[in-house]
């Protein structure tokens, strides 16, 4: 079993690659084609009404596919399929028409994104902790450093007994994973991947995520009390209070950017940092960096990630909250859980650090948007895309995890001080700040230039920075880590 | 049967199901969580009738208000596993008087009430809208709601001070 896993481990982390490359930007080619062919038709047989409502017949798109209808708009110009293609084609392209195939394949992509993502994300995690720990973390399942273990494991949870504790509350013991679930999927539905790339443009995405955050804390709450043990009951408690105190300097962290764009829509708020680097919402002024900050941290303690995680602290409380799960519910938990960090980090990339969109100038890929198709799907990789997106929440991520495993867990009164005397005040002070900012200082100002190119140094050194010292390190293996390691991990 | 229709009797079917689970359970931390799965319910109610801005507050207030019920209300006061509560007869018997009051005031308001049968859509700037009309039209009112609600806030503050006289006396907590 496992020489064949080894030996497949390679073609499957290619073709991963290769589909993940490919998954990008397939969909939104595909209503892309489908809306243009609404479009097309439309104008064709001069339909009333254009649009939204006319149903596309399977004819209708077997004859546009064969190129028989004029006025054809890009992409699908681009090809022209023989017959055999255009029957296959044509039912893919009808079933798309229709928002309930839509809406089911974004279900399905948002439950598909987060189970993979949890397992991979439970792997790296083990990964991360390892090298800092200099250890070395799993290796065996599947070969290539233990590249299956998450696989393992959760074949291994789906296997285990449910165990149910007599003393127990019998409905909301058992509810209180899914209570802690179902949110963290949620708020996938409001989360944009890239301006297509999203199951609900709702105009009050923002809040609606911060809604499903704050639903999420119930489900913890519920496993505490329901479990009847004073362990689970404490880390209950302390979640509760983290989340409490926590969501006012998040909030105030939240109001900047808002103010400086005006909008809740995470669409509007991500398209209008498409100009490249300098115009990253968090670089606009010193106030919006000082916001993404106390936003990282605020979402940091509600995601109950170390240094903020006492409801699970188990060198105290055996594991708080989810002491006495087991099997797959207790694996819910830690869906839920890295689900929520990859939002945090996801929103985090969506206010603060340019969305979907790459360093470089949106503008400057503009005719690639509508050239052949190779084009835009470079311009998916290099300009703007889900893939982006997807990147910089993984990297705000492994800057979770990297805090884990450096700094110590705080105790409950310095989270509540630092809270209160520290985060709160100064997300305040921000906030009025950044109002007085708005209000008296105009973008193209000396002031407002001034700040901007200070604020993009700033993060341009943070980010070579760490390119920097990750090179450093890399470079200088051999001195700093030792040849030993270098020999048994490969890319220390 | 439409599937507006299905997912609304479904969600009310849920709302008016934890609002009894929440006068049935004698357990106080599951009334507070059927009072939630009322509150989450009308919330999603209003999803559905595509008023998101409404249906997200309600959420956020209405999920964080019973979160905080539990945690300082219920938690702290009662024992581990909660006190069964039962009601005295005097208190019965003005919980029915009002129930009936509220009953009948209710049923003769959807009597009157003209319904409108509109299917709503989504509005493109409802929030700006309502930003617009909380700080212009209705300032006054808004701004009294919130000086009520700061008075509010003080007066609580000031009852749970333990012992200002006696110099620091918020040290201890916890």
């Amino acid at each position: 079993m496992g020489s064949i896993l080894r030996k497949v481990a390679f073609p499957i982390f290619l073709i991963g690659v290769a589909a993940i490359i490919v998954i990008a930007w397939v969909p939104a080619l595909l209503y892309g084609t489908v809306d243009s062919m609404r479009d097309d038709l439309g104008r064709f047989y001069k339909w009333e009404p254009r649009g939204e409502h006319a149903t596309l017949t399977l004819d209708n798109i077997r004859q546009y596919l064969e190129g028989s209808i004029a006025g054809q708009s890009a992409p699908a110009a681009h090809i022209r399929f023989g017959r055999s293609t255009a029957a296959a084609c044509t039912y893919v392209l009808w079933l798309l028409q229709f928002r309930i195939t839509r809406d089911v394949l974004a279900v399905v992509g948002v439950v598909g994104f987060v189970s993979l993502f949890a397992m991979f994300a439970i792997w790296w995690e083990r990964k991360v902790a390892a090298r800092m720990q200099s250890r070395l973390g799993p290796m065996r399942v599947g070969g290539w450093h233990g590249w299956a273990q998450s696989l393992a494991d959760g074949i291994k949870l789906l296997q285990k007994e449910d165990i149910f504790i007599a003393g127990a509350d019998p409905v909301l013991f058992r509810m209180a994973a899914y209570v802690a679930f179902i949110p963290a999927l949620g708020l996938f539905i409001a989360l944009p991947f890239s301006a297509a790339w999203i199951a609900r443009d709702l105009d009050v995405g923002l809040i609606f995520i911060l809604a499903m955050y704050g639903v999420g804390v119930l489900g913890v709450l519920i496993a505490g009390w329901a479990s009847n043990n004073k362990w689970s009951m404490f880390g209950a408690m302390r979640e509760a209070c983290q989340m409490i105190s926590y969501e006012i300097p998040l909030g105030f962290a939240l109001l900047v950017p808002i103010m400086t764009v005006g909008t809740l829509r995470l669409t509007t708020i991500g398209d209008l940092q498409s100009g490249g680097f300098q115009t990253w919402l968090a670089f606009r002024n010193p106030f919006l960096l000082a916001a993404a900050l106390i936003f990282f941290i605020a979402a940091l303690a509600s995601c109950k990630r170390a240094p903020f995680d006492l409801p699970e602290a188990e060198s105290e409380l055996v594991a708080g909250f989810h002491t006495e799960y087991s099997g797959f519910r207790w694996a819910l938990f830690f869906f839920a859980e890295y689900a929520e960090m990859f939002a945090a980090g996801a929103l985090a990339a969506i206010l603060f650090f340019g969305a979907w969109y790459s360093p470089l100038p949106a503008a400057w890929g503009e005719s690639w948007r509508h050239g052949p198709l190779w084009q835009q799907a470079l311009h998916g990789v290099v300009f703007s895309g889900p893939l982006w997106l997807i990147g910089k929440g993984i990297f705000f991520v492994y800057v979770q995890m990297w805090l884990r495993w450096t700094l110590p867990r705080v105790r409950l009164d310095q989270v509540m001080y630092a809270c209160v005397q520290v985060m709160l005040p100064l997300a305040m002070l921000v906030l009025l700040a950044n109002t007085f900012w708005e209000w008296q200082v105009r973008d193209r100002s000396v002031l407002g230039t001034v700040a901007n190119l200070v604020c993009t140094a700033v993060g341009a050194a943070a980010v070579l920075a760490i390119i920097g010292v990750g090179l450093y390190g890399f470079i200088n293996r051999r001195r700093l880590v030792g040849t030993q390691v270098v020999k048994h991990l490969p890319g220390a | 049967m439409s599937g507006e229709a299905i997912a609304f009797y479904m969600l009310a079917v849920l709302a008016a199901g934890s609002a009894l689970g929440c006068v049935i359970a004698t357990n106080i931390v599951r009334m507070a969580l059927c009072l939630l799965g009322t509150l989450g319910a009308v919330a999603l109610l209003y999803f559905l009738m595509a008023a998101n801005f409404l249906g997200v507050i309600q959420l956020i207030v209405y999920a964080g208000g019973t979160l905080i019920l539990i945690v300082f209300g219920i938690m702290v006061t009662s024992r581990m596993y909660g006190e069964k509560l039962k009601p005295r007869r005097s208190e019965a018997l003005i919980g029915a008087l009002v129930v009936l009051a509220l009953f009948a005031g209710l049923v003769a308001i959807l009597w009157r009430g003209p319904w409108v049968t509109v299917v709503p859509t989504e509005q493109p700037n409802s929030v700006a809208a309502i930003g617009q009309a909380l700080l212009g039209t209705y300032l006054v009112p808004f701004e009294l709601a919130s000086v009520l609600l700061l008075a509010v806030m003080i007066g609580a503050a000031y009852l749970a001070q333990p012992a200002a006289r006696n110099g620091r006396g918020t040290e201890r907590e916890e």
